[in-house]
């Protein structure tokens, strides 16, 4: 095809247009003279054709049924003409269904976003002190984010429990806001390679060390040379974690992808990697506001 | 009527039978997985008979296995007699019984295997598509071919809506199952993006409109004036309706699309399509209603009957909710819930299988060296009726109500605008409908195994001992029928 010619997005080419504008109308026409040419019957009471025994009357088309039919046709050109669907012809309302979208959406913005601002403008503590904003807080987080985190928030296997005290990328405010806004991506990277097998399996009992949980000590020994080199870079000397890198603390007994040996066997030979997607473009810096400070004030 | 030619009944015969078997295999699927949405341990962790997978067999099941014997038996049957003459060819005929049965058992092997093309209504792959492609064009010559050398000039208006039909579902699923094969048991489509779903729903559309609607409307249009012993009301109106209805269906497929990624103006297109198929709808409705007039006596003492005036009811009935369905801003509400689920089951259990069992009751003693209509047990043919009405207004009213809660649970909103329900909330306040739907099915599903057995008892040649209502007329002898003064 010519460029030229090739017809902008969404839109037919003008050989396809004039094909659906004209078969349309052309269609409708051709019932219109179906019903005309079958208006009248003869005298006779039958059609004079038997078929095993069927015979068939000639009867004439019940008048409301005639009208019916005529009526849905006019019904259906006046709704081609006001709102298009021949082809490119747009209707004279110039309606389209991503219009009507649109149009919507700014209704609801100017309805609900001055209440928003109101709640959002208060400070953390009025905030949560506030009955209206936290039940507003509540029903955008069963909208928005209960869908991984769970009504109750507390996470599920993959996605982080947000009632405990374990804050992976922080617990201030300002953190919070960004986790929800830009999205937030962990990635714990694959040690398999590097450790070998009876690598992995040392510096995951050291780790069930870290976190005061039962363990074999010559192999949590044999671990923390090799923990102390590779691991202690984003989960530090103490296995406290390190939230501006969103790397978890392994001192507490909470566990994003499970605390059993095997489970984190599994981390540690083949990685992990978390993925948050960014909610700002989706509920606006407000909505985000209230929601960070009702999801703080569940943390026990 | 002496020189009867000699008819080739023994192919009828076989698709009748297949008729009985796979409505009781397809509607006891339908009865599980019915189940399943209500107590999901069903599904008893096992892949083969997860939801997903015997879904796709439910309905290829019902609308292929059951529907489509039935549409062949008496597609097959209809045309020797109303054109006076044996089929074309007897041996291409058992071809089509023996390939369509293939196509069948391949479909109850293959879908519960997880093998799937994911196109709805035509998830088989392609080369069963390709069987299924062969099997269909010898149908159309074994009917075409045996109108062609009719002993009678004109040809019968159910083999109008047979032939469109045979032509249109050939068409459909050719166009459609296009494909480019990767493997002997995955292919892809060769459409892509909004065009494939285009097509998609252009075919799936119209399997409900030459399938569904066209077919059966010419099973009604033989074995309603067969059984009342009527003329058709109306020569005009089958014509104007029969070209009208064939016409404007294969425009109403956007309908499926609304608030897609569609164009506008396909969706519109659809929309209005969709609107103006009421009135060539409801033409089959009248013309099948006023052919009883005249003898509507027999409601009260023929079940057959009632089966058949019942089936037209709920066609008009469904051809009406779907214009309406298909309006933007009712479809805003009833797309994706269990409306829609209710709208198809009205239209396949009150339409399709009842139309189906009315004729089946009818030719079934015929084939069998009886006469028309004299089943084993009439008392069971009662029973089934009263059993296959019930089943199927429970169904669709409890699908009605879930349909109506769960468009209007997703779309409320609270004082701040946001949804006052999740979605799972919605699912569970489903759970009384999904119970509801269950013990419709199930007295529906009962009526089809009365049926099964009435039918195995009438082909051993057997009759039940029962006291028959008796047929005497409401009126006096010597006294005039009105309805049927005016109309013969």
């Amino acid at each position: 095809m010519d460029v030229s010619t090739t017809p902008a997005a969404g839109l037919l080419s003008t050989s396809w247009h004039w094909f659906v504008f004209a078969g349309t109308l052309i269609s409708l026409l051709l019932i219109f003279w179906l019903l005309y040419a079958n208006r009248k019957t003869s005298d006779n009471k039958t059609t004079g054709h038997v078929w095993d025994g069927i015979e068939e009357l000639d009867t004439p088309l019940p008048m409301w049924w005639s009208g019916m039919f005529i009526l849905s046709i006019i019904f259906s050109l006046f709704y081609l003409l006001f709102y298009g669907g021949l082809g490119n012809f747009g209707g004279i309302l110039n309606w389209s269904s991503t219009g009507e979208h649109d149009q919507q959406q700014i209704a609801h913005e100017q309805r609900f976003a001055p209440m928003y601002a109101e709640l959002a403008a208060l400070d953390l503590e009025a905030m949560q002190a506030n009955p209206v904003a936290m039940q507003v807080g509540r029903r955008l987080f069963i909208n928005n984010c209960s869908t991984c985190h769970g009504v109750s928030a507390q996470g599920t296997f993959g996605y982080p429990n947000l009632t405990d005290d374990e804050w992976i990328w922080g617990r201030s405010l300002s953190a919070i806001t960004t986790s929800i806004e830009q999205g937030r991506t962990g990635v714990m990277p694959a040690w398999g390679p590097a450790l070998g097998d009876d690598g992995v399996t040392n510096v995951s009992h050291h780790v069930l060390r870290l976190a005061g949980q039962p363990h074999d000590v010559e192999k949590a020994d044999a671990g923390q040379g090799q923990y102390q080199t590779i691991c202690v870079s984003c989960h530090g000397v103490e296995g406290k974690g390190n939230p501006v890198l969103g790397a978890p603390d392994l001192t507490n007994n909470i566990w994003l992808y499970g605390g059993s040996l095997e489970e984190i066997s599994f981390t540690v030979r083949n990685g992990r990697t978390g993925n948050m997607p960014p909610h700002e473009a989706l509920l606006g810096k407000d909505k985000v506001r209230l929601l960070a400070a009702y999801i703080e004030s569940l943390s026990q | 009527m002496s020189d009867e030619p000699d008819y080739d009944l023994g192919v009828v015969r076989y698709f009748a039978l297949a008729t009985v078997l796979w409505g009781v295999v397809g509607m006891g699927v339908g009865l599980l997985i019915a189940g399943q949405l209500a107590w999901p341990a069903l599904n008893f962790d096992l892949p083969w008979l997860s939801y997903g997978r015997l879904r796709p067999l439910h309905t290829n099941a019902v609308i292929f296995a059951f529907g489509g014997c039935a549409l062949m038996c008496s597609a097959l049957y209809v045309v020797q007699r109303t054109c006076r003459t044996a089929l074309f060819s007897s041996k291409l005929a058992w071809f089509v019984f023996w390939g369509w049965q293939a196509v069948i058992l391949s479909a109850a092997i293959t879908l519960p295997l997880g093998i799937t093309s994911s196109k709805e209504y035509a998830e088989l792959e392609w080369p069963i598509d390709i069987l299924i492609a062969i099997v269909w064009v010898s149908f159309g010559v074994v009917f075409f071919g045996t109108l062609a050398k009719r002993k009678i000039d004109h040809i019968y208006v159910a083999n109008w809506f047979f032939g469109a039909l045979i032509i249109g579902v050939a068409i459909l699923h050719i166009f459609n199952s296009l494909a480019i094969p990767v493997s002997l048991t995955k292919s892809y489509s060769v459409y892509s993006g909004s065009v494939d779903a285009m097509v998609q729903w252009w075919y799936g559309h119209n399997a409900v409109g030459f399938f569904l609607t066209a077919g059966f409307l010419g099973i009604m249009y033989y074995f309603v004036p067969k059984q009342a012993g009527r003329p058709v009301y109306s020569y005009r109106l089958s014509i104007v309706h029969f070209w009208t209805l064939i016409a404007i269906y294969v425009w109403a497929g956007p309908h499926h699309l609304h608030y897609t990624s569609l164009p506008d103006w396909a969706q519109s297109l659809g929309m209005i399509m969709s609107l103006v198929l009421l009135a060539p709808s409801w033409g089959g409705m009248i013309n099948g209603v006023m052919t009883l007039s005249g003898a509507w006596d027999k409601l009260r003492t023929d079940p057959i009957i009632k089966f058949l005036i019942v089936s037209i009811s709920f066609y008009g009935m469904s051809t009406f909710e779907g214009p309406m369905m298909s309006i933007k801003t009712i479809n805003a509400l009833s797309h994706n819930t269990d409306w829609t689920v209710g709208h198809v089951h009205s239209g396949a259990l009150g339409w399709v299988a009842m139309v189906s069992m009315g004729a089946l009751y009818h030719l079934v003693p015929l084939l069998y060296g009886r006469r028309a209509g004299d089943m084993y047990s009439i008392r069971l043919v009662n029973l089934h009726f009263w059993l296959a009405t019930i089943g199927t207004v429970i169904y669709i009213a409890s699908m009605w109500v879930n349909g109506l809660l769960q468009g209007l649970m997703w779309r409320a909103t609270t004082v701040d605008g946001t949804l006052t329900y999740s979605f799972a909330e919605s699912v569970d306040a489903s759970y009384p409908g999904y119970y509801a739907r269950f013990v419709g099915g199930a007295i529906f599903f009962l009526g089809m195994c009365i049926m099964a057995y009435n039918v195995y008892m009438t082909t051993r040649g057997a009759h039940r001992e029962e006291s028959q209502a008796p047929a005497t007329p409401l009126l006096k002898p010597g006294q005039q029928v009105e309805g049927a003064a005016n109309a013969t």
